[in-house]
Formats: C-alpha cells, structure tokens, sequence
C-alpha cells in the first residue's frame, strides 16, 4: 500500500475519466425528457416526477449493488434475495423479538437487516476470494440458496403491517423529495465517495482492470474481494429496506424482476463487463434516462412491458455502438 | 485423497454418477417409494423439459459463451408457434409443430449469435437485451393472457411405455424420447464430429482456433442457434406436459439451469463440458428434490438445500485453489 495510490490528483483525474460516459448520460436524459414531455401529454407534472423519485430507488440501489462488483470484474446475482432476507429480517425482528421495545426497536431492526446483507455478501465474497470460482457461480448458488432461505422461513406468504414510521419512510417527504430518493442519493454520493476518492475503490478498480497486476503490486486482493462483495450485500440491504418501507410488506421474489435490469442499467452507463471501468455518476443519470422512458411510455398508455422491450432494445444498441472501444482483457 | 481422484480420473460425470448413486441407495433403502418404476419414470418426465434446456445451453457454455435468454426464447416460441398453428394453419399435427418450434427457435437463438458476432458484444449482455426485448414484447403482444385451448394432438398426452406398477401403471411420456433424440444429436455433434471438436477448441481459445482456420461465426451461429433450437423443442414440451401456453411460466427457469449445467462440468470460460455432465446435473438437483419429497421434507425447504448443494459443489471442485501454492504445482 504506497501513498501514491491515493493522492487527490489521481482521484480527481479518474473523476475526469467519466466525462464522456457522463456527457452521454446526461445527453440521454435530457433528450428522453424532452422527447416524452412533447408526446406524453402530463409527463411534466409535478405527480409524474414525484411517481417517478418513488420507483426509482429500489432499481437504483440494488443497481449500485450490482455496480461494485462488476467494477471488481465479477457479478452478484444475488442482490434481489439479499434485499428479500434483509428486508424480512427487519420486518420479522420489529414484529417479533423486538416487539415489546417501543421506538428503539425500529432502528435496531433496521441495523439488523443490514447487517444480514452486508453478512450474505461477506459470504460470497470469502467464497469467491478463497475458493476461486467464478463469480457469476457463487452468487448464483447464493440467490438460489438465499431464495431457499425466505421460502423456507416464510412458507411462500408474506410479512405485513409495519409500524407507522415504516410508512414514514416510505412514503414521505423531506424538503419535497421523497425519503427513499434521498436514501438513494446518499448511498451513491457515498459509494461514489469512497470508489473514487479511497484506497480501497482505487484498489477495486484496479483489482478489475488487471487482477495479477494488483497482487504483484501488494495489494491483498482476497481482502478486496471480500469488501466489494459485502458493500454490494451492503447496498442490497439497503435496497431491501426501502422495498420494506414502500410496500409495508415483504415477500420472497419480490423485486426479483430487477436482477437483469440492475445489469443491464450498469452495462448502459458505460460499467466494463470484463471489470475496470465504470462509475456512479453515470449509473444513477443512466437509471434516471430508463425510469423517465418507462414513465413516459406509461402515459402515453404502453404498458409497462414495451418499456422493459425498448430497455433491451436500448442496450443492445448503446452496446454496438460502445463495443468497439472497450478493452477486453 | 486428491492423488486418488487424479490417478482415477473419475471426471466430473463420474463424481456426478457416483454422488446420484450414492442418493439413490441411500433414498432406496429410506423410502419405500424412490426405487419403484413410477418414481422413475415421472422423474424423468419431469425433468425431460430441462434436459432439453440444459443440452442446448451445454453447448453454449462449451464454446465460451453464455445465455440468459433461452427460456424467454422458448416462451416466445410457444406462443408464436401455438398462435400460427391454431389461427393460419388450422391446428396443425405433431410433425408441423416440432418443425416450426425448431424454426422459431433457432431464429431466436441465430437473432443472439448474430448481435454476439457481427457487432462483438459480450454474451451475456446480448442475452440480457434480448432477455428484456423477448420478454418486454411478448408481454406486450400477450397482454399477460395465457393459450388454454391448445390443438387436440398437444393436449392429449402420448403414453410411450406403459408397465405395471404397485399403483396402477407406470408410464414414460412422449416428451421423455424427445429428450432422448435430443441428448443424443447433441452429443453426436459435440463428440463425434469434427464440427464439435471445434466447439471445444474455439471455446478454450478462440484465437487459437480462429487462426488455425475455424470458422467464428459457423461457431456462434451453430451454439446460440443449436441452444434456441433446443429451446424451442423444449417450449412445445412444456405446453404439452402442462396443456397450456402461460406467457411468463418459464421465466426465471434460467438461472437454476445454468446452475445445474456448471454442476455437470461446464466452466464459464468455456472449453469444458460435456452432455452427459449436463444431464447428470440436472439429474442430481432432481434426485434431490425428489428424495426430499419423498422423504416428507416440506417442499419450502428445497431451494434452500438445493443452493447449498450448489455452493458446496462450487467450493469443493476448486478445492484446488485452497491448497497452498507449493502443493498445488504438483497436481497441475
């Protein structure tokens, strides 16, 4: 660990290197946003936007959870059914064994949820650093053994009916932006915190772009990999909570159509899929340009699923157009 | 220990084997109903559906690549297959639905292999695309609404063999010898032929492989479409077996495949693998669930053992990698 790895100058030329993907992006959404409020008839209104500030933070966060380790050059399928276990976690724990505690027992509940994501990533993370397997594998016996878990514990049903403050969260506003859009707000200012300015995003990037470069250069990539894996649980835990807070309920597979748009989200905003590249900023414009597509193509009366066809089409293209530049290693 | 396994270079199918025999004693001495003739026919019944799906994506995984969207595809295919033969061609037989299942299905699969070549984009997020755009526009065009009034040869199921049993009779469906065919064609062209050796080099080295004179895109074209072919076969299965064509009822059947598929050997980075660890992989997953079945464990529990199984497989056949570095060098 040699301190120029972390010198302000390096973080703040990588900060520079997304101009492009940042430039994109912003064109995309500005440019989506115009396009849908000259055909869809209300899509400026204040409703619309704050619908749309509603729905996105589930994406967005479990998008960020996905981020992370595709920088890292890996994947975690699991992100969906770590936010389940986190979320019924919580939810179990203020109805159950936290009950009789009154106020404290929400915020208690709600470290506990996250801690259980952080755990499931930390999981992943040992496996595939000690072990050596793909990625793609680990966290896909993970989701399937994780979905196992809610299944079990729940019997297919649900848990619902949470306190009022659940609802506060989930529903409410602050300064006219709705608390979970702020949630979100602050983990990517956070994630984005420390991948760009701390040792240890530099050494994810790092890890991504080069993996036997960066254990030459002594980095501990085992230590690495664990941290990425768990900052994804983290973040998915995180995304979980909202979903609690949003739907006052939790139920295993909720969610679970999310899994290959967090991908697909990543992929658009310029991540590399062979690890490296890829930054925050761009994702969460990236996420704004396909929540104001699906918005827009909702009021001007498609349904939700032409959305999710125009998401494929839109990555197949942006993909053809970027491919010629991303290096493959 | 380990020089044991090397000197006998079981392979993965042998391990698979064994382990799928050692359940089987086990589930035979333990119930009084997983070694009788029924139990193993409906087993191979119900898995004959994912079979099909596991062989197709074999060879997918084996020439390097990945697909995520080949259940969506046989969704699709069921739906437009089932839409032509009832609305243009006024039922149709046995024959004309196989054929255009195959049709559509490699259609689907060639649509994949020409995105992944001719524009050189990484499989996975090529699946993924065509995952939402298959998926997004079948919604669309269904408006979520299922097919329940299939043509009469479909809904009828085709008894093959028919023994009897304990209970009544044993009987091994039509769908169990589509399966058969398709293991076999599959593992005709993977390991007979010329063509399959080539799969196999260009997956663990496609520059090798390109510059030694194989045709790239007679590859791609060949594991994506040969998997959409496949998937297309396994669509018209499924709405046999459940006599309806539901829109959404394969999805999410993907990943627990792929799962299944690299429990049989096949590596993400290509090169290995085989049908017969394919098969075996899935064969051991429903061993599984049907033992724990049988064995009165509440079918809650399944996924979970199920995901575990995986992630200790996983685990243990990189063993390897847990040892230190001095002791790993000798067994390479």
């Amino acid at each position: 660990m040699n301190k120029p790895l972390n010198t302000p100058s390096s973080a703040g030329v990588r900060l520079g290197g997304d101009t492009i993907e940042v430039m994109a992006m912003t064109a995309l959404l500005i440019f989506s946003i115009v396009f849908f409020s000259l055909l869809a008839p209300g899509f400026l209104s204040a409703t619309n936007f704050s619908s749309m500030s509603m729905q996105l933070p589930e994406l967005g966060l479990l998008s960020l959870a996905m981020l992370v380790p595709i920088i890292s050059g890996g994947l975690n399928l699991s992100v969906t059914f770590t936010a389940n276990i986190a979320g019924l976690t919580t939810a179990w724990l203020v109805q159950g064994l936290l009950a009789g505690m009154g106020i404290l027992s929400v915020p208690m509940a709600i470290m506990a949820g996250l801690v259980v994501g952080a755990a499931a990533g930390f999981l992943i993370g040992v496996i595939v650093a000690y072990v050596g397997a793909h990625p793609i594998l680990v966290s896909l016996g993970a989701m399937i053994f994780l979905q196992g878990v809610g299944e079990f514990l729940t019997r297919g049903g649900g848990i619902s009916g949470m306190p009022e403050v659940f609802q506060t969260i989930g529903s409410g506003n602050f300064l006219g932006v709705p608390i979970p859009m702020l949630i979100f707000l602050g983990a990517a200012a956070g994630l984005m915190y420390v991948m760009h300015f701390t040792r240890t995003g530099f050494s994810i990037y790092m890890l991504g772009s080069n993996p036997r470069a960066t254990e030459y250069s002594g980095i501990n990539v085992k230590r690495v990999l664990i941290t990425v894996y768990t900052i994804s649980g983290l973040l998915a835990g995180l995304a979980g909570m909202v979903m609690l807070a949003r739907f006052n309920s939790v139920r295993v597979g909720h969610g679970e159509s999310y899994l290959l748009i967090t991908v697909l989200a990543c992929f658009l905003a310029g991540a590399n899929p062979f690890g490296g590249f890829g930054r925050v900023l761009p994702l969460v414009l990236g996420l704004m340009s396909l929540q104001v597509i699906a918005s827009g193509m909702n009021l001007m009366g498609a349904s939700q699923h032409l959305a999710t066809a125009v998401w494929g089409a839109f990555l197949i293209i942006v993909m053809a157009l970027r491919m010629p530049f991303i290096k493959q290693s | 220990m380990r020089n044991l396994l090397s000197r006998t270079r079981l392979g993965t199918e042998g391990v698979l084997l064994g382990i799928i025999l050692a359940l089987s004693i086990v589930l035979a001495l333990t119930t009084d109903s997983f070694l009788s003739l029924q139990n193993l026919f409906d087993l191979l019944n119900n898995q004959s559906v994912n079979i099909i799906f596991a062989v197709g994506l074999v060879v997918v995984l084996i020439a390097g690549g990945i697909d995520i969207s080949f259940a969506v595809a046989a969704s699709v295919v069921q739906y437009v297959v089932m839409t032509l033969l009832i609305e243009t061609l006024g039922g149709g037989s046995w024959a004309l639905g196989i054929i255009l299942s195959m049709l559509v299905g490699t259609l689907l699969g060639l649509f994949n292999a020409l995105l992944i070549h001719r524009f050189r984009i990484v499989s996975i997020i090529v699946t993924i695309g065509t995952f939402n755009l298959f998926f997004g526009l079948l919604m669309y065009f269904t408006g979520g609404v299922s097919i329940y009034d299939i043509p009469d040869w479909l809904y009828y199921s085709i008894p093959l063999l028919d023994l009897p049993a304990e209970r009544g009779s044993a009987t091994l469906y039509f769908p169990a010898a589509v399966m058969a065919v398709m293991v076999m064609l599959t593992w005709f062209i993977l390991a007979r032929t010329g063509f399959g050796r080539a799969v196999y080099g260009f997956g663990s080295s496609p520059e090798a492989a390109r510059r030694s004179g194989v045709s790239v895109w007679k590859i791609h074209a060949f594991a994506y479409g040969w998997l959409g072919l496949c998937a297309g076969v396994a669509g018209l299965m499924q709405a046999h077996i459940v006599q309806e064509v539901v829109p959404n009822a394969l999805i999410g059947q993907e990943l627990p495949i792929l799962a299944a598929v690299v429990l049989g050997g096949a590596t993400l980075g290509g090169g290995r693998g085989s049908v017969l660890g394919a098969v075996l992989g899935v064969l051991l997953l429903a061993v599984v669930q049907n033992g724990l079945n049988l064995l009165g464990v509440t079918p809650y529990a399944f996924r979970m053992i199920v995901g575990l199984i995986i992630l200790i497989a996983i685990t243990t056949s990189n063993l390897g990698n847990l040892l230190p570095r001095s002791t790993r060098a000798k067994n390479v």
